[in-house]
């Protein structure tokens, strides 16, 4: 299988990497590196291949969007890396090398030691997520009690301080409320507050704005994005919604069935993506800068079973393109290969064959979109 | 959180004397709705084959011939400032709270109930301790270790806690330990005050018996409570945050599974204070429970009615311990 190698610092990557077996030591000097990992689940009903060879690399104060339908894989390559499925029955295998440390191989307890210090995580849920038996202000001052070594008081203030950061008005009352007492959009400031309390290096949010309302979704986003300025954290977001990706990330790894389908700079992915499930993603987008009229295209069929992954390219079964590569698409698993500087794509489709097939696309949207256009000029 | 206690206080109040008129009503309304008149309603308070006059001068003393609510607000008035029982040619006083007198044992029944309490409580608090620790550690582990031979071994010997009767694992554990292997050979109640030693010793059966039958049950409550609680999405927070394996499950865990179980063990822990009727009677201890058995074997009225509502408040006072406590575990309730 090939192994992408990662970009280097500068952004520039290296388009066409050669197969890398050897993972012994970090090739890059990216804050995150993340290659080839694997985390698969026994069950009596047979393997769950949940993450099953996912690669790529992050630097700091840079922003990852991980996309996919429910059941891609997205929340278990983040509970990967936090190491939390320790504990579970998961078989893990890759390389993740977090400032040059390797997690997979390290302890659980090293892993722990990492966990909510240098490596953050949100969660989608606000109000499941916190626990609705302490002060607010306690559960965020637990990460920093256990990571720092200071009192009560000071792990209080600092969460005062925390809360005040993230926008929550009166924070030095507000401290001492439970997660009841705090409405859907300042429980998710609080989860904020609580993964930034011990300024990590790396804060991972599985579907931050999911369970919000949508006026309050974009103050969580920008909240977010003004808070990675601040601490330089590099950022790892989670989500189907594509709206949030084009927002805050720079680079989008797009996740189908386990396995990386598509993989660039959030520019190769909105304005050339090259797999036809990046296509049906896009298609299926609602956006304010189309036409009315113009219909959302679903994506036929629902995602695969992890257990009984379709031959072949996992996504063939709802492909419309899967007749197009000589019945490859059937049979072989499509290796991840460069469509473009820095631009990745796992499809049997040939480059120009997606060049074209991407136009076409685009040029039947303008059309509809023109005559749109003109009949609410008319 | 005052305001809450207070308010429930005032519930609690209330709910006592409603129990105390349904109670009341139980003995003295439906018997005369049936169709008795006070003189054959007096007959139940005299004992077997009663002389005319005896009955007459009972029927004079509780006052059964007067209207119902007249008798109600003396029974009230009883119970604050006792009681005296004139038929003119007798007088009979009962100290307060006065909850009748048994005029078959020509007592009180208050100081009677008074003396079998001790049993009663030491008994239930005995076991309530050795089954609350024992049943929730079992449980937590159990849930924990899920599926493992210990989970099955626990859970199983918890199926036969639940199902075994307790006269039966009572008798066995006499039989076993009590004859065959004399380690516990006197069942008798010494009071605490007067031998603390003695008195653990001679009520570790009983203690044992009981809490077997509760801890299997507070056992698979909390294993189940713990499980669906471990797999809280605050729960995955907590480990997100790097807190150790422990302080996740006892902090994070533990806390939130208990505040079910807080509720069943007032509960269970109030009606047992009413008496442990079987266990009582299994090991001949003389608590509460043997005087209800007692007091129903005699027809005894007064008595009845005055275990009935000793047992009613056991439990009105466990409830408001229990609303009180959940307030003070669970946030949500007291704002």
């Amino acid at each position: 299988m090939a192994v992408w190698r990662g970009r280097t610092k500068g952004g520039a990557r290296d388009a066409a990497a050669p197969e890398v077996t050897d993972t012994s030591a970090p090739a890059t000097s990216a804050m995150l590196d993340v290659r080839d990992l694997k985390i698969h689940f026994p069950t009596d009903d047979g393997l769950v291949k949940a993450v099953d060879g996912i690669s790529f690399t992050l630097d700091r104060g840079k922003t990852l969007g991980i996309v996919g339908e429910s059941g891609s894989g997205k929340s278990v390559t983040s509970l990967g890396i936090m190491g939390l499925h320790h504990g579970t029955n998961a078989k893990v295998s890759g390389k993740i090398w977090l400032d040059g440390e390797e997690l997979i191989a390290a302890s659980a307890a090293r892993v722990r030691e990492l966990r909510g210090d240098k490596v953050a995580m949100i969660f989608q849920d606000p109000l499941s997520s916190l626990h609705p038996y302490y002060t607010v202000g306690y559960q965020i001052s637990e990460a920093y009690l256990i990571h720092n070594k200071v009192g009560k008081k000071a792990a209080k203030q600092h969460a005062i301080e925390m809360l005040n950061r993230v926008g929550i008005p009166n924070p030095q009352t507000r401290v001492d409320d439970y997660p009841h007492q705090f409405s859907g959009g300042m429980r998710q400031r609080a989860m904020i507050a609580m993964s930034l309390s011990c300024n990590p290096e790396l804060l991972i949010a599985d579907e931050p704005t999911t369970a919000l309302d949508v006026t309050v979704q974009a103050q969580i986003l920008d909240l977010m994005a003004d808070l990675q300025q601040e601490f330089g954290s590099a950022v790892i977001i989670i989500t189907h919604d594509l709206g949030v990706v084009a927002e805050l990330a720079d680079d989008i790894l797009v996740m189908y069935a386990g396995r990386m389908a598509e993989y660039g700079t959030s520019e190769d992915i909105f304005d050339r993506p090259a797999h036809p499930y990046a296509w049906g993603l896009l298609g299926s987008m609602p956006r304010m800068d189309r036409a009315r009229s113009e219909r959302l295209i679903p994506i036929p069929g629902t995602p695969p079973s992890l257990i009984n992954v379709p031959s072949g390219c996992p996504f063939h079964p709802r492909c419309a393109y899967a007749a197009n590569t000589n019945g490859k698409s059937f049979n072989e698993v499509p290796p991840l290969r460069a469509v473009g500087p820095g631009h990745q794509a796992a499809c049997h489709l040939s480059t120009d064959e997606q060049r074209r097939i991407w136009g076409e696309l685009l040029a039947a949207q303008l059309s509809v979109a023109d005559s749109d256009q003109q009949r609410e000029d008319a | 959180m005052v305001t809450f206690i207070v308010r429930r206080l005032i519930a609690t109040i209330f709910l006592l004397v409603v129990v105390s008129m349904v109670t009341y009503a139980v003995f003295f309304l439906i018997p005369r709705l049936a169709g008795q008149n006070s003189y054959q309603l007096a007959t139940q308070y005299v004992g077997r084959n009663p002389t005319r006059a005896a009955v007459l001068d009972i029927e004079q003393k509780l006052g059964l011939n007067e209207p119902l609510w007249v008798q109600y607000g003396r029974f009230i008035r009883g119970l604050a400032f006792g009681e005296h029982y004139n038929s003119g040619t007798s007088s009979t006083y009962c100290p307060p709270p006065c909850f009748g007198y048994s005029f078959r044992s020509q007592q009180a029944v208050w100081p009677l109930m008074v003396s079998s309490l001790p049993v009663t409580i030491s008994l239930a608090i005995g076991a309530a301790i050795l089954w609350l620790v024992g049943g929730v550690a079992i449980g937590v582990v159990s849930a924990l270790k899920r599926g493992t031979l210990f989970d099955r071994f626990s859970m199983g010997i918890a199926l036969a806690g639940v199902s075994l009767p307790i006269f039966f694992t009572g008798l066995l554990s006499l039989a076993l330990f009590s004859y065959k292997w004399p380690i516990f050979p006197n069942v008798t109640f010494v009071p605490f005050t007067q031998n603390p030693l003695l008195w653990a010793r001679n009520l570790v059966l009983p203690w044992v018996t009981l809490a077997f039958l509760y801890a299997a049950l507070y056992a698979r409550l909390t294993r189940a409570g713990m499980l669906e609680t471990m797999s809280e999405d605050y729960i995955r927070t907590a480990r997100a945050k790097g807190l150790n394996e422990r302080t996740v499950i006892i902090k994070h865990g533990l806390r939130a599974a208990l505040t079910p179980i807080i509720t069943i063990f007032g509960m269970d822990l109030g009606a047992l204070l009413g008496g442990a009727v079987i266990t009582e009677h299994t090991f001949s201890l003389n608590g509460l429970g043997q005087f209800t058995i007692l007091a129903i074997d005699n027809q005894d009225l007064p008595e009845i009615l005055g275990v009935t509502m000793l047992a009613a408040f056991f439990i009105i006072i466990a409830n408001l311990a229990v609303d009180i406590l959940y307030a003070v575990v669970d946030p949500r309730v007291r704002h």
